[in-house]
C-alpha cells in the first residue's frame, strides 16, 4: 500500500520520493500504485483575493474612516483645507507609531502597558540631558536610547523571569513614570537645544509634517515585516502556539525579547516628538496614553489573544481614531465626551461583527 | 493487524437479549460552507449495547457526535429518543437529556479535585446554593468506588495517568445519570493493561443498560467490545448491523470503498552507514542510561507504557529539555544540542504526539504550518517566497495525499490524519537524516494509517534512520528493524525482528509475565 497516486509528479519510475532529498538518489521500492481515485488538486485558496478583502475588517474600518471624513467635513468648513488635514495628523501619529510596534507584541500573544511610561521617563531624561547643556544629536539619542532600554527591561522579565507581560509591565508602567517624578518632582523641562523643534512641529515638504513622514515610513516597514518576511510568521505562530512554535525550532523567547526592546525604541521616537512638539516635560506627559494606543491597536482588528491582526488596519484604525477626536475637537466637544465616544466607538467596532455573524446563525438555521 | 483477534464470548450473549431503541437520529444533513459533513446519515443506538461508529477521518464521526450532543444543529433530519423527537439547541440540553461525551482528548481541569472535575457544572448545592462539598465528596468517592478506581475524590487530577483520567470521564457521565455515554477514541492514549481496565468497565456500564456509542479505529478493539457497527464513509452511511453477521474485512471493504492490505509494509531495507550514536542519556527523573545506535534506513521502534519515559526522552534528543548525562554522535560527529533549532540543523527532528498542542499552529492555513521549520528555505534575505511556499506545500500535499479544500485552509478545520500528514511534511521538508516519531498514528484512521506507515517504510528506504514511539503491538512488531524496550525511564532490552512476539514485547514492557490476559492464551 502506497499513498503515491499514478498522477502524482512524484510516481514516475523506481524513485518515487526521493526527489525531495537531496543527493539521496537510491532507489525505491517498485510496487503497484495504489488504487486510489485520482487525487483533486488542492486549489492554494479558497476565496478570491478581492472577496476576501471585501469581507474583511479593513474594509469596515475604510468605510468607518470615510464616514467621519464626511462627517467632519460637513460639521466645519475648515476641515477639507491641506493645512487643516494636515494639522489632524500630529493628533495620532505619536500614538500610532508606538501602536505598530505595540501590535507585534499583541500579536506574539504579549502585551505591554508601560509604554506612556516609557514616553514620560525618555522625555524627563531628554530634558535633563538638555538642561546640562548637551547639543540636539545627544538629546535625541538619551531619548531613543532610554525607549529601548526600557523595553529591554521589559523583555527581560517577560522571557527571563517569565513573568507574565500583563504584570510586568504594569509594574514597569509605574516604574519608568514614577523614576520621571523622582527626576523632575513638580518642575518641567522648558529649555531644549537649536534643531530639536523640527522632529514635532517641522515639515518635509510643504504641508507634509516630519511625524507624518515618519509615521509612513514605519507602517509600511512594519507591514513588510508581518506580512511578508519569516520574522512576521514566527510572531504569528507564537501568538497562535508558542509550544508548536518552539517545537517547531522557532526562538521565542528571543523574538519576543526584540519585540519589546522594539516597542520600548517606538515609545522613544514617539518621546522625541511629542517633547519636541509640546516644547517642555512634565513628568505627567502622555498620561492615559497606553490605554488609547492598545485601543488602536485592538480597534485595528489585533487579537488580544494573539496570532491574528494586520497592519494595515492598526494604520486605519489610527486615522480613525485621530479623525474622530479632531472632528469632536472642531466641535468643541469636551475631552470627557470625546473618551466616551472613542470608548462607544471601540465597543460598537468590536461587537458588530459578532453580532452580525450570530444573526446570519440564526437565520442559517431557520432556513434549512 | 498481524495478530489473530479473538472472539469474544460475551457478544452472542447479549445480541438477543435487549432491543430497545434508545437514541436514532434518522436523516441527519450537516452544511459548512463548501462542505457538506454529513448527508442523510442514520444511526440508532439501543439500551444495552455497544454501538461501533467506524469511518476513516472526515467520514463525518467527530460532526455526528457533536451533533447528538448539542454542539452543532443538524441542517435536516430529526433525532429521537425513546421515539420522542428532540432538539438540541446547547450542549447542556444534550447532557440533560442523557446524552454525555467522553472526548479523545479529555478535557478536564488540571488544577481541581477528582470531585470537582466529576460535578463540574452540576454541583450539589445547599440550600443558600452554595456548593454542597460534603455531599459532592461522598457521591464522586460513591461513583469512583464502583468503578474500582485506584484514587479518591481529593486527588488533584494533574497528579493522575491519561488511564485515570479517563476513569473520571466515566465518572462525570455516570453523575448526570448518562443513558448514552459516547466514547471518541478512548484508548488512544492507554496503554494495553488501562484499555483493558477500560473495556470492563464499558461491560458494566451496558449491564447497567446504558447505549454506547464506541468510536475506535483498532478493529480489535471494536470486534471485543461492540455489539452493532455504524460504518460511514465521506458523510454518509454506508452500512450498519450486528457484528455478529460481518467480519472485519467486510467492515473495512464498507469504509474505505475499496480493499486495503492489512499488513504492515515494511521494506527489506539494508541499513546503512551509522547515524546516530546516543550513550548513556539521562535525566533526573524522566529516564536513565539509554544507549543505542541507529543506521541509515533503519527503522528503531520505542515500545512500553504510557509514563516509561520514550517521549520524554525522544523530546532531550531533541533539544526540548536538557539531558543531565550523556552523549551524543550525528554522523560520527559529537553533537550538542540545546534547542529545537539546532536539532534541526543537525539533521534530527522530533513528530510530536499531540498534534494540536505540540505539532501544528491548528489556527494558521496549511500551506503556513508546512513551512514552519523551514521559513529560511523558503525565504531570501527574511522575505518569504509565497510561491516557493506553496509549490513546497503542494508537493507534501500530494505525495501524502492531504485531503483539504484549499492550501488556505486552517489546519484546525482538518481530520486528525490529515493534520499529522500536514505536521510530518512540515519535519521532512527540513531534509532531516534522523526523523523521531511519536505515536505516528494515534487517533487517525486505517486509510491515513496505512499511507502514513507507507510513507515511514518509504522513508527509510530512501535512507533516513526513523525512530518511532508506538504502544501499538501491531505497529510495532510490523514496522521496526529493531525494538527497544523501556520501563519506568529504563531501557529493558533491544530487541531484534526476527522472531519478536508481541508476549515478549509486554513483558519487557510491564515487567511481569501474566499481565497480559489476552496474550497469555
Amino acid at each position: 500500500m502506497t499513498m503515491l497516486t499514478p498522477n502524482a509528479p512524484f510516481s514516475t519510475g523506481q524513485n518515487r520520493a526521493g526527489q525531495d532529498r537531496a543527493g539521496q538518489n537510491r532507489s525505491g521500492p517498485d510496487r503497484a500504485p495504489s488504487p486510489t481515485p485520482p487525487m483533486r488538486r488542492i486549489p492554494d485558496r479558497t476565496d478570491a483575493p478581492l472577496t476576501a478583502l471585501l469581507k474583511s475588517w479593513e474594509a469596515l474600518l475604510l468605510l468607518l474612516a470615510a464616514a467621519i471624513f464626511t462627517a467632519n467635513s460637513f460639521a466645519s468648513p475648515y476641515f477639507l483645507d491641506v493645512w487643516n488635514l494636515s494639522d489632524a495628523t500630529f493628533n495620532f501619529t505619536e500614538k500610532a507609531i508606538v501602536a505598530l510596534a505595540l501590535a507585534f507584541v499583541i500579536l506574539a500573544g504579549e502585551i505591554d502597558i508601560s509604554v506612556a511610561g516609557i514616553i514620560a521617563l525618555s522625555s524627563t531624561l531628554m530634558g535633563a540631558t538638555a538642561a546640562a547643556g548637551q547639543p540636539m544629536p545627544v538629546v535625541v539619542g538619551v531619548g531613543l536610547l532610554t525607549g529601548l532600554a526600557c523595553g529591554a527591561v521589559n523583555g527581560l522579565l517577560v522571557t527571563g523571569l517569565e513573568l507574565p507581560s500583563i504584570v510586568a509591565t504594569i509594574g514597569t508602567m509605574s516604574l519608568f513614570r514614577g523614576l520621571a517624578y523622582g527626576i523632575l518632582g513638580d518642575g518641567a523641562y522648558t529649555r531644549y537645544p537649536e534643531g530639536f523643534a523640527y522632529f514635532g512641529q517641522g515639515y518635509v515638504w510643504e504641508w507634509l509634517s516630519f511625524e507624518v513622514t515618519v509615521f509612513l515610513g514605519l507602517a509600511l516597514l512594519a507591514g513588510f515585516l508581518l506580512h511578508r518576511t519569516s520574522l512576521g510568521r514566527a510572531v504569528r505562530a507564537i501568538g497562535h502556539n508558542p509550544t508548536a512554535a518552539a517545537f517547531s525550532g522557532l526562538k521565542v523567547r528571543r523574538i519576543k525579547f526584540w519585540l519589546f526592546a522594539a516597542t520600548g525604541l517606538a515609545a522613544g521616537v514617539a518621546s522625541v516628538m511629542l517633547t519636541s512638539r509640546l516644547g517642555s516635560t512634565r513628568p505627567s506627559i502622555a498620561t492615559g496614553w497606553e490605554l488609547e494606543i492598545v485601543t488602536m491597536v485592538v480597534l485595528g482588528g489585533v487579537a488580544i489573544t494573539g496570532g491574528v491582526g494586520t497592519i494595515p488596519g492598526v494604520v486605519l484604525a489610527a486615522l480613525v481614531m485621530g479623525l474622530l477626536t479632531f472632528g469632536l475637537g472642531l466641535l468643541n466637544v469636551s475631552g470627557i465626551i470625546m473618551s466616551i465616544v472613542v470608548g462607544v466607538m471601540l465597543i460598537a467596532v468590536i461587537a458588530l461583527p459578532v453580532l452580525a455573524r450570530k444573526l446570519s446563525n440564526r437565520m442559517r438555521r431557520t432556513t434549512p | 493487524m498481524t495478530t489473530p483477534t479473538p472472539v469474544p464470548p460475551a457478544r452472542a450473549q447479549h445480541a438477543s437479549a435487549q432491543d430497545t431503541r434508545l437514541l436514532e437520529m434518522r436523516g441527519i444533513t450537516k452544511l459548512f460552507p463548501g462542505v457538506r459533513a454529513l448527508s442523510d446519515v442514520n444511526l440508532t443506538l439501543r439500551a444495552g449495547r455497544v454501538t461501533a461508529l467506524i469511518g476513516e477521518n472526515g467520514a463525518g464521526k467527530s460532526t455526528l457526535v457533536k451533533t447528538m450532543t448539542g454542539i452543532y444543529r443538524p441542517d435536516g433530519g430529526d433525532i429521537r429518543i425513546d421515539g420522542a423527537p428532540v432538539v438540541f439547541t446547547a450542549p447542556a440540553m444534550a447532557e440533560s437529556a442523557g446524552i454525555t461525551a467522553i472526548h479523545q482528548e479529555t478535557v478536564l481541569f488540571d488544577e481541581l479535585s477528582v470531585a470537582e472535575n466529576i460535578f463540574a457544572g452540576h454541583a450539589p448545592t445547599t440550600r443558600f446554593g452554595l456548593i454542597d462539598r460534603k455531599a459532592m465528596l461522598a457521591r464522586a468517592g460513591a461513583l469512583l468506588r464502583t468503578l474500582d478506581a485506584p484514587f479518591g475524590p481529593h486527588t488533584r487530577l494533574k497528579d493522575l495517568s491519561i488511564g485515570q483520567r479517563h476513569l473520571v470521564a466515566v465518572a462525570r457521565a455516570l453523575s448526570v445519570e448518562a443513558r448514552v455515554i459516547i466514547m471518541d477514541e478512548p484508548t488512544a492514549a492507554l496503554s494495553q493493561k488501562e484499555a483493558d481496565e477500560l473495556f470492563a468497565i464499558v461491560e458494566r456500564l451496558k449491564a447497567q443498560g446504558r447505549a454506547i456509542l464506541f468510536i475506535s479505529h483498532k478493529f480489535e478493539e471494536v470486534f471485543r467490545i461492540a455489539d452493532d457497527y455504524a460504518v460511514f464513509r465521506d458523510g454518509r452511511s454506508v452500512g450498519a448491523g450486528a457484528l455478529a453477521d460481518t467480519d472485519q474485512a467486510e467492515i473495512v471493504r464498507l469504509m474505505v470503498g475499496r480493499p486495503v492490505e492489512q499488513t504492515f509494509p515494511k521494506l527489506a531495507v539494508t541499513p546503512g552507514e551509522l547515524v546516530l550514536e546516543v550513550e548513556d542519556y539521562a535525566h533526573p527523573t524522566e529516564f536513565d542510561g539509554v544507549s543505542f545506535q541507529l543506521r541509515r534506513g533503519e527503522i528503531l521502534g520505542l515500545y512500553g507504557l504510557v509514563g516509561a519515559g520514550r517521549s520524554e526522552f525522544c523530546q532531550s534528543l531533541f533539544g526540548i529539555t536538557r539531558p543531565s548525562r550523556g552523549r551524543l554522535r550525528i554522523k560520527g560527529r559529537d553533537t550538542v544540542i540545546r534547542s529545537p533549532g539546532d536539532a534541526i540543523r543537525a539533521g534530527l527532528v522530533y513528530v510530536p504526539e499531540e498534534r494540536g498542542r505540540h505539532g501544528a499552529v491548528l489556527a494558521m492555513p496549511i500551506v503556513d504550518n508546512m513551512t514552519l521549520a523551514t521559513l529560511p528555505e523558503v525565504s531570501r534575505y527574511g522575505v518569504i517566497s509565497r510561491a516557493r511556499e506553496f509549490a513546497l506545500a503542494r508537493r507534501y500535499a500530494e505525495r501524502l495525499d492531504l485531503r483539504a479544500a484549499s492550501l488556505s485552509q486552517p489546519v484546525g478545520t482538518l481530520s486528525g490524519g490529515n493534520q499529522q500528514k500536514i505536521v510530518i511534511s512540515k519535519w521532512l521538508a527540513t531534509q532531516p537524516d534522523i526523523i523521531i516519531l511519536d505515536e505516528p498514528s494515534k487517533g487517525i484512521d486505517i486509510g491515513s494509517k496505512a499511507a502514513v506507515h507507507g510513507f515511514i517504510s518509504e522513508l527509510a528506504a530512501q535512507g533516513l534512520a526513523v525512530i518511532m514511539i508506538s504502544s501499538e503491538l501491531p505497529e510495532i512488531l510490523g514496522m521496526s528493524d529493531r525494538v527497544l524496550v523501556m520501563r519506568e525511564g529504563r531501557p529493558i532490552h533491544l530487541y531484534d525482528r526476527a522472531g519478536l512476539t508481541a508476549e515478549t514485547l509486554v513483558r519487557a514492557a510491564t515487567g511481569n509475565t501474566d499481565s497480559h490476559p489476552e496474550l497469555a492464551a
